[in-house]
Order: C-alpha cells, then structure tokens, then sequence
C-alpha cells in the first residue's frame, strides 16, 4: 500500500489525508467552483427528478389536447409537447433516467472490466491471449454500434440498455485492469504475499485493487459523461428508453417532426442533456486532476 | 515497411471473420421475425413457411453460420430480406457516404483542434486559455444529434444557407460535418494544449529559442511535430467516435449511408443489411487503426526505424 504522506508542510492544507484517498480527492474538488456546480446541478436535478410530482401543477403523463405546442409562459415554465403534456415536468421526470444510466452502465462496465483484466493480467499465458483477442474483436467497431446490437437483442427497457452499455464499454476497463496488474503482478509486496500463502482472489482485492484504483477511477469519472450521451442518443435512435417514458433522448427524437413549427421541443431537451453532460464532465475533470500523481503537491 | 503493412492487413483478416461470425450470433438472436415484418400480418401460414425456406430461415445456426462464412469468403453479402436487392452493392453505393462524412470530421478536428490548441498552451491559465477550456468542454458535452438539430434550424431554416437533409453536392455535407466534429475538435484541442505545454518546457525548445529562432519557428518546427504522436493517437480513436456517430447524423440528415442503412436493417430484422454494415464498418476502422499507425511512422522517424526492422511496437 502507499505509504501515509502527512502533509503538513504547509499551513492549511488537510493534514494526514492520504493521496487518492476519497477525503483528499474532495478537499481538491471543493476548491473548484465550477466542479461544485456541475455537482450541485446533478444532485439537484436527480432529486428532483423523483420528488417533482409532488409539488409540480401538472403531471408528466397528464395530456392535455388544448394546450398543445405552446411555447414556455407562465402557466407551462417550459412550454407543452404534442399531446399538451408539461415540458418541465416530463424534463424533470426523465433527469433520473439519463443520470442513472450515464451512473450504472459505467459502474457495470468498470465491474465487468475489472474482473476481466484481472484474470487475463493474473493467469497470463494462453488465457490471457485468448481474452485480449476477444476484447480486440469487441474493440473492432465503434462501441454505440455494439451497443445498439445488443440493444436489438435484449429488447427495450431500462435494465436492458444497462446491460448493453455496460457489455459495450468493458473493453477499455479491461485493458487497463490487465495492464495494472501485470505492471504490479512482479512487485516486491505480491512476492511476499504468495509467499505466505495468500490466495489469490485475496491478493487481488487486498492489494491490486487498491493500488490500480485510481486511474480507473479517472477513467469512470469520464466514462460517466460520455455513457450519458450515448444512453440519450440510444434512446434517439429508438433503442433503449421507450416513449412515452420522457426520456430526454427519446423527446428529442419525437420533437424531431415538429422542429419546423414549434422549435422550443426540440431546443430544451437538448439543452439539458448538455448541461447535464457539462456536470458530468466538469466533476470527472476536476477528480482527474484531484488523482494525477504530476499535480500532487 | 511494406512487409509491416502486409502482415498487419493479415492480422486484420482473422479479426474481421470473427466480428462478422460475433454479429451473425447476435442477430440470431434477435427477438422478432423478419418473415412476418416482410409478409406483414395478413399473410398465410403457407405463404409464410415458403419465405422461410426461401430465405434459408429454418436451418439450425452451424448450417446457416456455415453458409454465411462461406458466402463471406467469396464476399457476397447475399440479398436483403426486405428488398431483395444485393447487399453488396448497396453497400459499394453507399459506403462513399460514410466514409466521406467520417474522413472529414476528423480531418475538420485536426484543422481546428490543433490551432486552438496550440493558442490555448502559449496562453496557458490566461483568460483566452480558461475560455476556451470551458468552451470546449461545453463542446464536448454538446449530444451531436441536438446539435444536428439546432444546425439545421438555423441555417436550413431561418438562413436558408445550408439544405436540412440529402446529399447532392458538398453543400449538403456541411451541416452533417460540423455536427459530428464537434465534440472531435474540444477533444483534439484540449489533447493538443496539454501535449504542447509538456513539449514546450522541454531542452531541445530551450535550444531553439537560444538559437534565436523566431517564436513561430519554434512552435511549428519544433515543438509541435515532437507534441503530435499523442494527438495523433486520439484523432485515430475519434475515428471510431465518428464512425459511430455519422449513425445517428445520418439518421437526422437523411443521407444514404451505411448507418442508417443498418438501422433500417435492424428495425426490419434484415440481417443480411445489418451483417454486411458491421464488415465494412470494422473493416473501415481497422484500415483507420493501419493508417494511424503508419502516420506515426512518418512523424517519428524512431517509431519508423521499429516498423522496418520488424521489432513488435
């Protein structure tokens, strides 16, 4: 394990924080305004997401055929889609789907990748040629074309495109995690530990893990962003979330029609799948350079 | 060098055959019968068991896997469940589209990127650099399809400048263009900014400036083909981003390109359609991947001398 660096030469700083561990990481993030609010945003808008029927006039699903197409005004904050439903209630109403998939898929992926790379990285040998030619094969084509072909497998729905997701993103997880370990696999406190008989699932969790952590972390801060855009664009292209579910994908998709008459549809999904994006983004930056060991002071 | 090439265009063959036998697994196993999407509802129980045995659809995998990689190997794509017209050949027609949409993103990123890039690391942590360090990350959150949207309200719509959907001349390319790139140039921009901030501080830049070269010379002559083998790197991964992408932008422009081709296809269960896309698809980022790698031979000359004496990477 890396050793404690108290850092008390300067005043001021949280002294006997470890590097890379979860304290330090957010002391550095909380120092960055704009992290803080793409954080802030996220939470905000998730918790919404689940208490907004409670206290919003109209609900996500109630149609309302007079009120149709109407541009935001003060009765509809954000305007009315087709079938006269509130734009801002279904925004808010579909925030968690985007958020928990853009959440889970990577966590998915992360897992599924992690186990990977470990067996690959500790057996070695034909195992681990053998894996690394079928992570080279479902690394062949872009990643949201192996996703949709799942998707067409498994059908639509919300686990359904998880698990898509997350099959189509291990790749990268796995590699990373075979790379760590064999890079760590001939150090000197491995060594050690077989020597005292450690099994070998224990040395991996108890040791490798730890230590290979961090870049994986970065890689899932940013991977969190970018599964957000892919499960929105699934949902555009009709896999995944289906309607009348709102997802924001899927209300760009039906708004796609009416871009010519009534824009305001097809302009507030978008923004908000950006702004949540950004979020994503901002918070992953801000844990990259909070873990890079060259910005360490 | 060409003995390289030859031997990584033969590693390409096994991958491509396995790509393909993965994606003819997976649509087997597709839910949905591409018989009844053709035949529609009112067809008869006869007329429908005849479509089966015609199109092959009552054998057990291994035969039909058995006939779809024999077929493969002779490059027939076979016929479309749906139209009945050669897959091949609709692929050839439209496999231009694509690769035309794909090549120029990225090509649109690298002459973008670059010098936004390289503006950003000579003023690094000034305001400019802080700019457009939001904006691109802005950029890169931006989902290419809303984009796509938004282009084509302002030009298609309110300017009239650009057509909305289409192909028929470069004009009809722009829009599709600048959606896709977007996220590409925020990417290549930031990967060149922090690539040339660490080539920057290193002695052979020192050297050059002592030498009294002009700043300019410096940058451009120095510094950046030493920043570029990174960069490089990501642009051949944005390839894929792209490929992937120009799906969706195909899919809201209308162009006739291989991914909406296999949308359509797997929307109508046409999986000969969906089977021939993914081919050419991994077949055209293997090619990219080949051409990435050759690049970095041509602007690292040590990179080169491994390549030709046939020591592994």
């Amino acid at each position: 394990m890396m050793e404690n660096k108290k850092t008390d030469k300067k005043a001021g700083k949280v002294k006997s924080s470890k590097p890379g561990s979860l304290p330090y990481v957010w002391s550095r993030v909380r120092r960055r305004p704009l992290a803080m609010t793409g954080l802030i945003f996220i939470l905000v808008i998730f918790i919404l997401s689940f208490i907004s029927p409670l206290f919003l006039k109209y609900g996500w699903e109630t149609i309302d055929m007079k009120v149709r197409y109407q541009t935001p005004s003060l009765t509809h904050l954000l305007g009315t889609d087709e079938l006269g439903r509130d734009e801002l209630a279904r925004i808010l109403y579909g925030a968690k789907y985007t958020i928990s998939i853009g959440f889970i898929s990577t966590g998915v992926s992360a897992i599924l990748g992690i186990i990977i790379g470990a067996v690959a990285g500790y057996s070695g040998g034909k195992t681990d040629n053998f894996i690394m030619r079928c992570l080279d094969v479902f690394q062949a084509f872009p990643g949201i074309l192996l996703a949709i072909a799942i998707s067409a497998v498994l059908g639509p729905g919300f686990t359904k495109v998880i698990i898509a997701m997350g099959i189509s993103g291990m790749a990268n997880y796995a590699r990373m995690m075979r790379a760590n370990i064999l890079s760590i696999r001939s150090s000197e406190y491995v060594e050690a530990a077989t020597s005292i008989n450690c099994s070998t699932g224990r040395i991996i969790l108890r040791h490798i893990i730890p230590n290979a952590i961090s870049p994986l972390i970065v890689q899932m801060a940013m991977g969190i962003a970018s599964a957000g855009l892919q499960a929105s664009a699934l949902s555009f292209l009709g896999f995944g979330v289906q309607a009348p579910t709102p997802e924001w994908g899927s209300m760009l998709s039906s708004a796609r029609s009416f871009i010519r008459d009534y824009p305001h549809m097809c302009i507030i999904p978008g923004v908000f799948i950006m702004l949540t994006v950004l979020s994503f983004n901002l918070v992953g930056d801000a844990i990259r350079d909070a873990l890079d060991p060259k910005l360490r002071d | 060098m060409w003995k390289y090439i030859g031997k990584r265009l033969l590693q390409m063959i096994p991958i491509l055959v396995v790509v393909a036998i993965l994606i003819f697994t997976l649509m087997y196993f597709v839910p949905g019968d591409p018989i009844q999407i053709l035949l529609g509802d009112s067809a008869t129980p006869v007329q429908i068991e005849e479509s089966r045995a015609r199109l092959g659809l009552d054998q057990p995998y291994i035969v039909r896997l058995k006939n779809f990689v024999v077929d493969l190997c002779h490059l027939d794509f076979g016929e479309s469940y749906m139209t009945g017209t050669n897959v091949g050949r609709e692929l050839v027609t439209r496999f231009p589209n694509t690769l035309i949409l794909a090549v120029f993103c990225v090509a649109v990123s690298l002459v973008f990127g670059i010098p936004i890039g390289i503006h950003c690391a000579l003023k690094a942590d000034k305001l400019p650099d802080r700019v457009w360090l939001f904006v691109t990350m802005l950029c890169s959150s931006m989902p290419s399809f809303w984009l796509a949207l938004m282009l084509v309200l302002l030009f298609a719509l309110h300017l009239g400048w650009f057509p909305s959907n289409g192909i028929g001349g470069w004009k009809y390319f722009v829009l599709p263009i600048m959606a896709n790139s977007i996220g590409s140039v925020a990417g290549i921009a930031r990967q060149t900014r922090s690539s040339m901030l660490e080539t920057i501080r290193s002695d052979f830049v020192t050297t050059a400036r002592a030498k009294g070269l002009s700043e300019k010379a410096v940058i451009i002559r120095h510094a950046l083909p030493n920043a570029l083998i990174p960069i490089i790197t990501i642009a051949g991964g944005h390839f894929g981003f792209m490929l992937g992408g120009t799906t969706v932008i195909e899919s809201v422009f209308s162009i006739p390109g291989i991914g909406n081709y296999m949308l359509t296809g797997i929307n109508n269960r046409d999986y000969p359609v969906v089977q021939g896309g993914i081919i050419y698809i991994a077949f055209a980022f293997a090619i990219m991947m080949l051409i990435t790698d050759l690049v970095y031979a041509f602007v690292d000359p040590r990179i080169k001398a491994q390549y030709v004496s046939g020591k592994k990477k």
